[in-house]
């Protein structure tokens, strides 16, 4: 067969945008990470994680700084969660976790209050204050019990 | 008794016709790993099956993609979920709907052709006079084509989804006043790599070598008449048709994607 310049530039240029097309799912649409800003891994325990999933984000005053890596339970039957946090981020040692609900049914994050101390956290460390996951339901449970309470008492 | 003969004769040839594939598959394989690589004859094929295939599969990825939008917004709006909207579109796109629309149209835009192609030539004699020569068809004819399917499917699964994710921000966005920035962060948090874009590029990896397999083996085995090369060609669509949609379901069944 025959050379056929325009036909193959054509085809080099099909080649080009599907593997543009592939490149643009894997990393933007599927984030994947391709080196990116260096991240250290931080670990905080809680008793309720919620509905939290890995790659939540991880925010400070609700900037996205990381996301959840993995998920598991440690001896004491806690949940420990590791956060990826940007490795340029200075985070006192007193800074604290709380996960958090985007809006009222929406996903679940953590957010990280920074502290005051003048130690830093050091890659692997461990975020000793954490605050749980409300749950929607067991408020409003108590809301209802508690308004049982009052009931009786008048 | 003679339907339950008539259901022994079916299977056998189902099952038959089975093995054969098998063969002629595994013949390809060969004629890919043995040289001489025919790369000049593989382009050509990429330029009939994939880029004569882009405006098609563009214009389909868009207008799923709208409709997806529309239908995903109505639906949502109900529950006030709207903000939800990219992730819907960019779910179903990349999960289910991209590999097996764009598998479909392949099949009737490239595999039919090809399946005409290489029955045509069945039925004037020119594989006859390959053999003559010593030429393998398999080699020379088969395995560029069905290797140019399975190279230039995911390719254009990926263009069709990327057009479909473009058609829904459009209605979704431009139409229906869903905000931009949640349109776009719902459709990342929601889309995982590992899960979804790997999974979705596995299954039209695998349409791919269905399609261009059930092409080029039914235009092998065409009866050597004009009606043999109708019916050859309209076998390929329904057999390529319906095998995408029963492997779709196991892909998705067996590894979840």
């Amino acid at each position: 067969m025959s050379r056929a310049p325009v036909r193959d530039l054509l085809v080099g240029l099909f080649v080009l945008a599907g593997l543009g097309a592939v490149a643009y799912l894997s990393f933007s649409v599927g984030g994947l990470s391709y080196g990116g800003p260096p991240r250290m891994p931080l670990y905080a325990d809680f008793d309720e994680i919620g509905g939290l999933k890995p790659r939540a984000q991880v925010v400070i005053s609700g900037v996205k700084v990381g996301q959840i890596g993995s998920i598991r339970l440690d001896q004491g039957y806690r949940a420990r969660i590791q956060l990826d946090v940007d490795a340029a981020l200075k985070l006192p040692i007193d800074t604290s976790a709380s996960i958090m609900t985007a809006g009222l049914l929406g996903d679940r994050y953590v957010s990280l209050q920074v502290g005051g101390d003048n130690k830093l956290l050091q890659p692997g460390d461990q975020i000793t204050m954490t605050e749980s996951a409300v749950l929607l339901e067991r408020v409003i449970g108590k809301l209802i019990y508690s308004g049982a309470d009052r009931g009786k008492n008048q | 008794m003679t339907w339950v003969a008539d259901l022994g004769a079916l299977a056998l040839r189902f099952i038959d016709d089975l093995g054969r594939l098998g063969v002629f598959a595994g013949r390809i394989g060969r004629a890919v790993v043995v040289p001489p690589a025919r790369i000049r004859a593989f382009v050509d094929e990429v330029y009939k099956l994939g880029v004569l295939s882009l405006v098609i599969i563009g214009v389909c990825g868009l207008a799923v993609g709208m409709v997806l939008g529309l239908q995903g917004y109505n639906t949502l709006a109900r529950f006030g979920a709207t903000t939800s909207l990219g992730a819907v579109v960019g779910l179903s796109l990349i999960r289910e709907l991209g590999p097996v629309l764009t598998a479909l149209l392949a099949t009737g835009r490239a595999g039919s052709a090809t399946t005409a192609e290489i029955g045509t030539m069945v039925a004037t004699e020119q594989l006859d006079a390959l053999r003559m020569m010593s030429v393998d068809p398999i080699d020379l004819v088969a395995t560029p084509r069905a290797l140019a399917m399975t190279a230039v499917m995911p390719l254009l699964s990926a263009l069709f989804i990327v057009c479909g994710l473009f058609g829904g921000y459009l209605v979704g966005v431009g139409l229906m006043g869903v905000d931009a920035g949640s349109y776009m962060s719902s459709l990342e948090s929601a889309v995982d790599f590992h899960d979804d874009v790997l999974g979705s590029l596995l299954k039209a990896l695998i349409f791919g070598v269905l399609v261009g397999l059930v092409a080029t083996y039914r235009g092998h085995t065409t009866v050597p008449t004009s009606a043999g090369v109708a019916a050859a060609t309209t076998s390929t669509v329904v057999v390529a048709s319906v095998s995408i949609l029963v492997f779709d379901y196991f892909i998705t069944a067996l590894w979840g994607v």
